[in-house]
């Protein structure tokens, strides 16, 4: 069969309507996990079909559109991801944050900001922010519906007398427009200053069949205590390739003797910071 | 040096050519067909068919040569297949006791109307490499004899008159679909039992073993299986009648457990029910085990803590496909939540250092 044999961005209008409604839905209760009818998709579980399906319910002919793995554009599932809408939906694709108006991404937020018209798909593993501390969807549900969040300030807390710091380093909790606690996907906690934008941020969670979104501007703020801020963190170093300090470090090892480098997740932002003639240490010894 | 890691397009392309190679085979064997393969594997078939949720033998076949016999990925080729087809209306429930059975075994009664008929069954087989099969050789065959005309009453239903078992209430509404709806909990028994319909066989295996063995122990009769098929009809509404669009082979098992009664209910049997696409027993049985285990609550019983009777656990990780995508994403790259954890550590273990080091001076 080929690409032909399916409608627009695959999925039929009728499953896109669905979706546009759930998303709608979402983007009126910020934060609020909306429960849709999520469909098998041609890639596993586990492996975007949240993310894959809300962007095929936002996608237009017109849009130009960028996906991210770890940052990255050129990760394998990144690549799988971009091809299956280039070949389904015949889009334009880019890398460059700034050229697309829909960016799906798993992991991260681009450090470029978004600006508004933007629509930043994440792909969700667990969107349930108090999985861990409660199997049960059912009472999670309750949790929520009753803003019962004790139990997150506990566990912050635990981590604090164990470890004398909040011990979450990504899909670090928020909570948005001081109503629901929100996973924000595993992004690392140095990305969360970053969900309050002008763009439209949806999250698709396939396998457990949710949808939840922030709207432009909505207040995100990550959970902490007074004597114990929310801090963002990376590693403490430049990035070895464009020599950035302000984004977001991958680590690498080089050697077997203990030698690595840092360098940008986000390819498309070192790419561009390399274009523009920066240059970082590794650059320089080669040079 | 760190040379960048690029080219995931050129891997992926490289890495689907050589899949298709492996898939192959030896060039010099001859290729597998897939009507070999659906009335050759049948039961393969069947089980792609079941869990896949997708009555077409031919595609199933397909599927299974494409996924090179992994099961798991047939079914979930047939599944992102399905998802893709509209939902065209609701057929009329399909009478099983008028299967054109092939086999139907009764546990609890030596005989019944309709009669005990083996059929094709591994059961009184001895598990013996049969090496004539490696060598080619004539198709078997079997004697014939003029099939039994008219319906097979179930065994249930027996019962049923004496007011011996428990009776289902009757309903005409559409069940859900879950392929259509997000799953809600509780769940409702019609729900339920679709879930489980196309639930991974393992799962369900072990699940009602674990009942077998204490964990919800509910002891259970197999009051009847059967295998056959049934006319699936659809009411047309230009028409106004129902017609029948085709035909499909199921198991089905009927399970008769004991029940001691409670205050308000004299003492009487229950049941527990399993219905699956094709030729897929082991699944039927198993299935009707997990549904009568679920049903505590309705039944008044007690809540042991047992696996099989936590609906919320069982329906949500029963699906082999959502369950093998979400286990193997784990492949995918997380070098970014990791660094963040590598951040972590490191500044947790540097606090601890520093805090001994103190405490030493």
């Amino acid at each position: 069969m080929t690409a032909t044999d399916y409608n627009f961005a695959y999925l039929d209008e009728q499953t896109k309507r669905m979706i546009r409604r759930t998303i709608l839905k979402a983007l009126a209760i910020p934060g609020y996990q909306a429960p849709f009818a999520s469909r098998e998709m041609p890639m596993p579980y586990g492996w975007g079909t949240g993310g894959v399906q809300v962007t095929a319910a936002v996608l237009t002919p017109e849009d130009r559109l960028k996906v991210i793995d770890q940052g990255a554009d050129d990760t394998t599932n990144a690549v799988s991801i971009r091809r299956f809408f280039a070949r389904t939906a015949g889009v334009a694709t880019t890398e460059a944050t700034t050229e697309a108006t829909v960016i799906q991404t798993r992991h991260r937020i681009p450090e470029t900001p978004l600006t508004e018209g933007q629509i930043l798909v994440y792909q969700v593993p667990i969107p349930e922010p108090l999985r861990f501390l409660e199997p049960r969807e059912t009472e999670t549900r309750k949790m929520h519906s009753l803003e019962e969040y004790g139990l997150m300030h506990v566990k912050l807390y635990e981590d604090i007398a164990r470890h004398g710091a909040i011990a979450t380093a990504y899909a670090y909790p928020v909570k948005v427009e001081g109503r629901y606690v929100m996973d924000p996907s595993p992004i690392p906690k140095f990305d969360n200053p970053k969900l309050c934008s002008p763009a439209i941020q949806l999250f698709g969670a396939g396998r457990e069949q949710r949808i939840y979104a922030l709207p432009p501007h909505c207040s995100v703020v990550s959970l902490d205590f007074e004597d114990h801020p929310f801090e963002p963190s990376k590693a403490d170093a430049a990035c070895g390739l464009c020599g950035a300090t302000d984004s977001y470090l991958d680590e690498v090892i080089t050697d077997d003797e203990g030698g690595r480098m840092f360098l940008c997740s986000d390819t498309d932002y070192c790419a561009g910071r390399q274009a523009a003639g920066h240059r970082g240490a590794a650059q320089e010894d080669a040079a | 040096m760190y040379v960048a890691v690029k080219g995931g397009e050129r891997a992926i392309d490289a890495a689907h050519a050589w899949l298709g190679e492996e898939r192959r085979g030896d060039p010099a064997v001859p290729e597998l067909g897939v009507a070999q393969i659906r009335e050759q594997l049948s039961l393969a078939v069947n089980r792609v068919m079941a869990e896949g949720s997708l009555y077409d033998p031919d595609l199933a076949a397909l599927a299974i040569k494409q996924a090179r016999g992994d099961l798991i990925e047939a079914i979930f080729l047939i599944r992102a297949y399905r998802t893709t087809l509209p939902r065209l209306g609701v057929s009329r429930p399909v009478e099983t006791a008028a299967m054109a059975c092939d086999r139907r075994i009764s546990a609890t009664f030596k005989d019944a109307p309709g009669g005990q008929v083996l059929g094709p069954t591994f059961d009184y087989t001895h598990r013996l490499l049969d090496f004539r099969l490696a060598a080619d050789g004539a198709a078997p065959q079997a004697g014939t004899a003029p099939p039994r005309e008219g319906p097979t009453p179930h065994v249930a239903g027996f019962l049923n008159r004496e007011g011996l078992i428990q009776p289902e209430p009757r309903s005409d509404d559409p069940p859900p679909d879950l392929t259509r709806e997000p799953m809600e909990l509780p769940a409702c028994r019609a729900l339920r039992l679709q879930a489980l319909t196309r639930a991974d066989e393992g799962f369900l295996l072990g699940l009602a073993y674990s009942t077998q063995r204490g964990y919800a122990r509910n002891h259970a009769f197999v009051g009847e299986l059967r295998i056959g098929a049934v006319a699936v009809e659809m009411d047309i509404p230009e028409l106004g009648f129902a017609v029948e669009i085709g035909e499909i082979t199921l198991t089905e098992c009927e399970t008769v457990n004991q029940f001691t009664g409670s205050k308000t209910e004299p003492p009487q049997f229950t049941r527990g029910y399993g219905l699956v696409f094709g030729q897929s027993e082991r699944k039927a049985i198993a299935m009707a085990l997990v549904d009568r285990a679920l049903r505590w609550a309705e039944l008044g019983e007690e809540f042991v803590g047992a696996p099989a009777q936590d609906e919320e656990f069982v329906l949500m990780h029963a699906d082999n496909i959502q369950a093998t995508g979400f286990l193997e994403h784990i492949k995918l790259p997380h070098y970014v939540d990791f660094q963040s954890e590598l951040e972590l550590v490191r500044r947790l273990r540097r606090d601890v250092a520093a805090a001994a080091e103190e405490a030493a001076e």
